[in-house]
C-alpha cells in the first residue's frame, strides 16, 4: 500500500524539506503512525494530545476534507493522495 | 495608524488591486479573503476564496477552495505570493488573531480596510513566528493608500 502525502512548507521541517512523502495504512490514523516512524514530529503537528485533528490544520483524502469523511478513521486505499494544508484564517 | 518596521516591497498591478478592493466591497460588512500566486516574486494570478466563517470579525478560507487554489498553483509551478483579507471596521493592520493564525511565513499578508468605505486602505505584512514587519505595497509603482495617519 502506497499513499502519497503532500506536505506544506510549514511542515517540511519534519520531512527533511520534502514536498511529497509516501506512507501506508488502511486509515488516516494508520498512515500517520507509519509516517511518524520516518518523519518524527509530523503526526504531532496534525493531531492533538486528545487524539483529535488540530482545528487549524486541513487534511484531505483525494481532495475531500477528512472532517466530512471520518476524521482519523477515514479509510485509505493504495494510490490515494493525502494533502495537508494549514488553515488560512484570522480576524 | 499602527506602524511596523518596513522590510520590503510588494508590487501589484492596478487590475489586481481593483479586484481585491471590489471583492472586499462585494460582501461588506463581512470579511472576504483570497490568495495571490506568483512566479519569482511576480504576480501571476488572483484567487478569491469563500470565507467559510462569513463573519464581520473573522475569516477562515473554505478548505476545499483553498486546496483547489493551492493545487492549481502547484500544477503551474507558481508559489503562494500573498494572502489577503478585509477588515470592515478596523485599520489595515494584523489583529492578534491574524498574528496567532499566520501559518504561512512564506506569504505576504495583505489587509484591505474598509473602515472608511469611501477610502479603502491596503497594507502588506510579513508575519513570521509572532513578528510583524511591513512591506510597502505599490500599485503600478505608486504606494497604495494605507489609511488615516
Amino acid at each position: 500500500m502506497a499513499i502519497e502525502v503532500r506536505v506544506p512548507t510549514a511542515l517540511r521541517q519534519h520531512t527533511d524539506g520534502e514536498q511529497k512523502v509516501v506512507g501506508q495504512g488502511s486509515t488516516l490514523a494508520e498512515l500517520l503512525d507509519d509516517l511518524e516512524s520516518r518523519h518524527a514530529g509530523l503526526r504531532g503537528a496534525l493531531v492533538r494530545d486528545d487524539g483529535q485533528l488540530h482545528r487549524f490544520i486541513n487534511v484531505y483524502a483525494n481532495d475531500e476534507d477528512v472532517r466530512f469523511l471520518g476524521g482519523l478513521q477515514t479509510p485509505l486505499d493504495d494510490g490515494d493522495t493525502v494533502s495537508i494544508l494549514p488553515a488560512v484564517a484570522g480576524g | 495608524m499602527t506602524l511596523a518596521d518596513i522590510t520590503g516591497q510588494l508590487e501589484l498591478d492596478r487590475a489586481t488591486y481593483d479586484a481585491i478592493v471590489a471583492h472586499a466591497r462585494s460582501d461588506f460588512p463581512y470579511e472576504v479573503c483570497g490568495l495571490l500566486a506568483g512566479e519569482n516574486g511576480e504576480l501571476r494570478a488572483h484567487y478569491p476564496i469563500p470565507n467559510a466563517a462569513r463573519s464581520m470579525t473573522y475569516y477562515n478560507m473554505d478548505p476545499k477552495a483553498l486546496l483547489q487554489a493551492m493545487n492549481d498553483m502547484d500544477d503551474r509551478g507558481w508559489d503562494l505570493l500573498a494572502i489577503y483579507h478585509s477588515h470592515t471596521h478596523t485599520e489595515a493592520y494584523p489583529s492578534p488573531t491574524d498574528i496567532e493564525l499566520a501559518f504561512y511565513p512564506e506569504a505576504v499578508y495583505l489587509i484591505v480596510s474598509l473602515q472608511d468605505p469611501d477610502q479603502p486602505a491596503l497594507r502588506g505584512f510579513d508575519i513570521a513566528y509572532g513578528e510583524v514587519t511591513e512591506r510597502v505595497v505599490t500599485v503600478d509603482g505608486v504606494q497604495a493608500p494605507t489609511g488615516p495617519r
